[in-house]
């Protein structure tokens, strides 16, 4: 019965990880897919101002992308280090602003 | 839980990584980690939109990138974030062949990525005379790139460390957490490349 | 045991017990001895520059030396002395307020020490080869970069070094923090340092890779001739500023937030009463964090910024003293209707509470950025970040100093002498620096070397110079007093104070494995829950069973040292190349440790159920 049990439940998880895995894949293409629509659209004629925040939104997806799928934030237990990851990045955001705007203000 | 059973367990759990309170605190504390480096980065891409237009008269970002080039380099590093994806995997069903198999593809990858990276960078001192002395772009861009591609090299030189050391005892519940880190370590450094293509390399040619 | 095995060792084997230690209380007194011979070195550095300013166009040092003197004091009591004490007593405190055996990465714990030891002594060497840094503790560009000779690369490199330990420390604490809790042990139960200890290790996290990369951008330009702050090549010294600030605001709330916890375990044990608005307290230690990040640039007013740009971060900056007052009166309200027993600890404690409020007005002053272009660069800063610093971090560390004297040591400090140190030191600062508001807003700008005789400033030096040599005094008494306890000093038990928090309830000093069973948290102040209900120690949560213990290692001391021989090769580089082997040599040494640490399991060790209960018996 307990035997019984615990293969049902190495199944269970087996299913789990490889539907995961399936997951992970479709997310890789979906990076490809924006990778290329990203040079693309720098390659073609369309204006800078345009261009430049398509490219910026479809790099955070992509981090995003990396960060909930290929890094397992979406799994449980990632509580805190989501809390203190985007504590960095929120002083990334600072940084960034900081160097970006006002050193030649 | 005794020392024996750490480096031999009788069942390998769900989740190695996280099955002692070592791997609990490795894990964490990696993370931790990847959130200063966070703001590391971003100091380092501050300073490179800071100066991105300070030439000095020498080659600009226009001159210099091809696209060519970044898009194989990004195409490289996204499939090795992949393969480390598929290593993780095995090594969560404990399959520790395919998961050194796979750890091997992301190696070859990632040193392939560094080879275009070597020779993109050799081709801009010695086709353009662009060095890291030539103007303040000069020194931010290969700043930035070059400590992207410092964290490539200990990358990979951790990856090789560790599979050299466990290729003959397998996996167990001392050495899963290392692997499972140093995945979360690969997939950073692609992280951090996907901005560093789209903003030095795609808005500087744009 | 563990003591007498150690009484009965060799100098030698003693040394060498402390260079491969990962016990986190030995590396807080590690930290404690480190720092405190820093502090000296700072304090010295602080009475040749007071010394200089007695009179009118004094002539006791040189212009030159003046110049590192200020440089030297600033960053060796920032770095060198605050921090390290800092960890000490984060390192001694903070496991046994959880109720944990040690923290969660030993081995990171020595490497941390040992890195800002060699940072330290990195920073010093300057000294001797020619002077140390000049360039002030903020090394402004293009000031740093055109400083002729080695200093300012010794400053670069040291701070470089101890900074990795300072960020490795702060990992350490907010994973064992996080993890390591003993059952019961809710983010909520927690004794405010050590949720205070927790906040100041995230803002090192954050903070600290600013820094890192200021550095690392200062070295490329003064060693390897880049171009980020020099305008010929297109550079901008102001990107200096901000990553120095984005990392230097904070880092002052890295140090002042354990104070503010330190004082907080004061009065709440000798007013006999649990914190006063604990909730609040917590809250508002993680709002003077978020808000420390968002208000770098006040430092940098008259940069030119712009009106809107400095009228934002003088709103932000005023808004910090929202959570600084509610801190202030929940103390006060603490102390309110207490049972107040005037000790050592507690007299710094009253001293502080004064002295750091004033501090605090004179922060708002210089919040207001129009205003700020009159006070910028005078002695009326000068006077501010001393209140804060010294009134708030100093006499919190030597409240420290004297509360958990017994736990780390087993002795308490001569009271009497206690007193007499704080009387000689409180006395002594606020006739240092308070006279120095007005010398500022007289005009009296900061770093000069001389001033003139007839500009009214003579009267105001003197006092300032009387009172840094009673503070001086005050020091002597204290080492005094140290060195008294120790050779005469009674042993004590594990609870002198009649302590309401975890580490009372074991013996001083612990037992290298802290507690025997992990103790099990029934509330808020957990010694004083078990003592409420008329039980003498706390309920364990297990059974006496095997501790596991993590094992020494020498590794952590010579990854450290790698790092400092690597970075005299990339000073002197610039001078020959030749140099470059002892950088390859350096870097080798410490990629060599960390592969040896890589490859070599280190699984621990374990104390048998039977030694412990053995030593049980023969108590």
């Amino acid at each position: 019965m307990t035997e019984n049990n615990t293969t049902d439940q190495l199944d269970y998880h087996k299913q789990k990880k490889k539907e995961e895995m399936k997951q992970q894949v479709i997310t890789f293409v979906l990076m490809i897919v924006f990778t290329i629509i990203a040079f693309a659209m720098v390659q073609s004629d369309l204006d800078a101002l345009f261009v430049i925040p398509i490219i910026l939104v479809l790099a955070a997806i992509q981090v995003g992308f990396q960060l909930y799928y290929f890094m397992h934030m979406s799994h449980k237990g990632h509580e805190l280090p989501a809390l203190m990851f985007y504590g960095g990045v929120f002083t990334a955001f600072l940084c960034i602003i900081a160097l970006a705007v006002l050193v030649w203000w | 839980m005794s020392d024996h059973d750490i480096l031999n367990p009788k069942e390998m759990p769900h989740d190695p990584e996280k099955a002692t309170l070592e791997g609990k605190n490795k894990f964490i504390g990696f993370w931790f980690f990847l959130g200063g480096e966070t703001v590391l980065f971003a100091s380092l891409f501050g300073t490179y939109l800071a100066l991105r237009n300070s030439t000095n008269n020498g080659p600009s970002s226009e001159d210099l990138f091809g696209l060519g080039l970044v898009f194989i380099m990004t195409m490289l590093l996204l499939t090795s974030s992949l393969t480390s994806v598929y290593a993780m995997y095995h090594m969560k069903n404990n399959d520790f062949k395919k998961m050194q198999v796979w750890l091997g593809i992301t190696v070859a990858l990632g040193l392939a990525f560094l080879g275009c990276e070597i020779y993109e960078f050799y081709h801009y001192i010695h086709g353009y005379e662009f060095t890291f002395r030539s103007s303040a772009f000069g020194s931010a861009f290969y700043t930035l790139v070059g400590f992207h591609g410092g964290h490539v090299v200990f990358g990979l030189l951790w990856f090789i460390a560790l599979m050299i050391r466990n290729a003959k005892r397998g996996l167990n519940l001392y050495n899963a957490p290392k692997y499972y880190i140093a995945s979360l370590y690969w997939h950073f450094i692609d992280v951090v490349w996907v901005f560093i293509f789209t903003v030095v390399y795609l808005m500087g040619v744009l | 045991m563990s003591t007498m095995v150690a009484n009965q060792k060799g100098f030698g084997a003693k040394i060498w017990d402390y260079l491969t230690t990962v016990d986190h209380k030995k590396i807080a007194i590690l930290y404690l001895v480190a720092g405190g011979f820093f502090f000296l070195i700072g304090g010295l550095e602080a009475l040749a520059i007071r010394w200089q300013l007695v009179e009118p166009m004094n002539d006791f040092v040189s212009s030159g030396f003046y110049n590192e003197l200020i440089t030297m004091h600033g960053t060796t009591m920032i770095f060198l002395a605050a921090m390290p004490l800092i960890f000490a007593f984060m390192n001694a405190v903070v496991p046994l307020q959880i109720g944990a055996r040690d923290v969660a990465f030993p081995f990171l714990n020595s490497l941390g020490f040992w890195l800002f030891l060699f940072g330290g002594i990195m920073l010093n060497v300057g000294w001797f080869t020619g002077g140390a840094a000049d360039a002030g503790w903020t090394a402004y560009a293009p000031l740093s970069t055109t400083s002729p000779g080695e200093g300012v690369d010794y400053y670069v490199l040291g701070l470089q070094i101890s900074g990795a330990g300072t960020l490795i420390g702060g990992i350490n604490f907010l994973v064992t923090i996080v993890n390591m809790r003993a059952p019961g042990m809710t983010y909520m139960r927690m004794p405010l340092f050590t949720w205070t200890a927790f906040v100041a290790s995230a803002l090192i996290l954050f903070a600290f890779p600013a820094l890192t990369v200021g550095l690392f951008l200062m070295m490329f330009d003064r060693l390897f001739d880049s171009g980020f702050f020099d305008p010929s090549m297109g550079g901008n010294s102001v990107i200096w500023q901000h990553l120095f600030w984005i990392f230097g605001h904070p880092e002052v709330y890295i140090l002042v937030l354990p104070a503010f916890g330190i004082f907080s375990e004061i009065f709440s044990t000798f007013s006999k009463k649990r914190l006063f608005g604990y909730t609040a307290m917590v809250f508002a230690t993680v709002l003077i964090a978020f808000f420390g990040f968002m208000v770098w640039a006040h430092h940098m007013f008259t940069v030119g910024l712009g009106p809107a740009a400095n009228s934002i971060f003088a709103v932000a900056t005023m808004a910090i003293a929202v959570p600084t007052g509610i801190k202030i009166f929940n103390w006060l309200f603490t102390l309110w209707g207490g049972s107040i027993t005037i000790n050592t600890p507690m007299l710094w404690g009253l001293g502080f509470i004064p002295t750091f409020t004033v501090g605090g007005f004179t922060g708002v002053m210089l919040a207001a950025a129009a205003a700020d272009f009159q006070y910028h660069d005078t002695y009326f800063v000068v006077a501010h970040f001393h209140y804060v610093i010294v009134g708030g971090v100093v006499f919190g560390l030597i409240a420290g100093t004297h509360y958990w004297w017994p736990k780390m040591f087993g002795k308490v400090l001569n009271d009497k002498l206690g007193k007499v140190t704080f009387w000689l030191f409180f006395t002594g600062f606020h006739l240092t620096f308070f006279i120095q508001h007005f010398l500022g807003l007289m005009g009296m700008p900061r770093r000069y070397w001389v001033y003139l005789e007839d500009q009214g400033l003579n009267l105001g030096n003197m006092i300032s110079t009387i009172g840094a040599l009673l503070m001086g005094v005050g020091t002597i008494v204290l080492l005094y007093n140290i060195v008294v306890t120790s050779i005469k000093g009674e042993k004590v038990s594990g609870d002198p104070w009649d302590g309401r928090t975890l580490e009372w309830a074991i013996p001083s000093p612990p037992p290298h494995y802290n507690f025997k069973q992990t103790p099990l948290v029934r509330g808020l102040d957990p010694l004083w829950v078990e003592k409420s209900e008329g039980r003498k120690g706390i309920t364990p949560a297990e059974p006496l069973d095997d501790i596991h213990m993590p094992n020494g290692s020498i590794l952590p001391f010579i990854m450290s040292l790698g790092l400092f021989i690597a970075g005299f090769g990339f000073i002197y580089q610039k001078y020959d190349l030749s140099w470059l082997i002892v950088l390859f040599i350096g870097m080798g040494i410490t990629l060599g440790a960390m592969l040896t640490r890589s490859l070599k399991d280190d699984l621990g060790h374990h104390i048998h159920k039977e030694d412990l209960e053995k030593e049980e018996a023969g108590e």
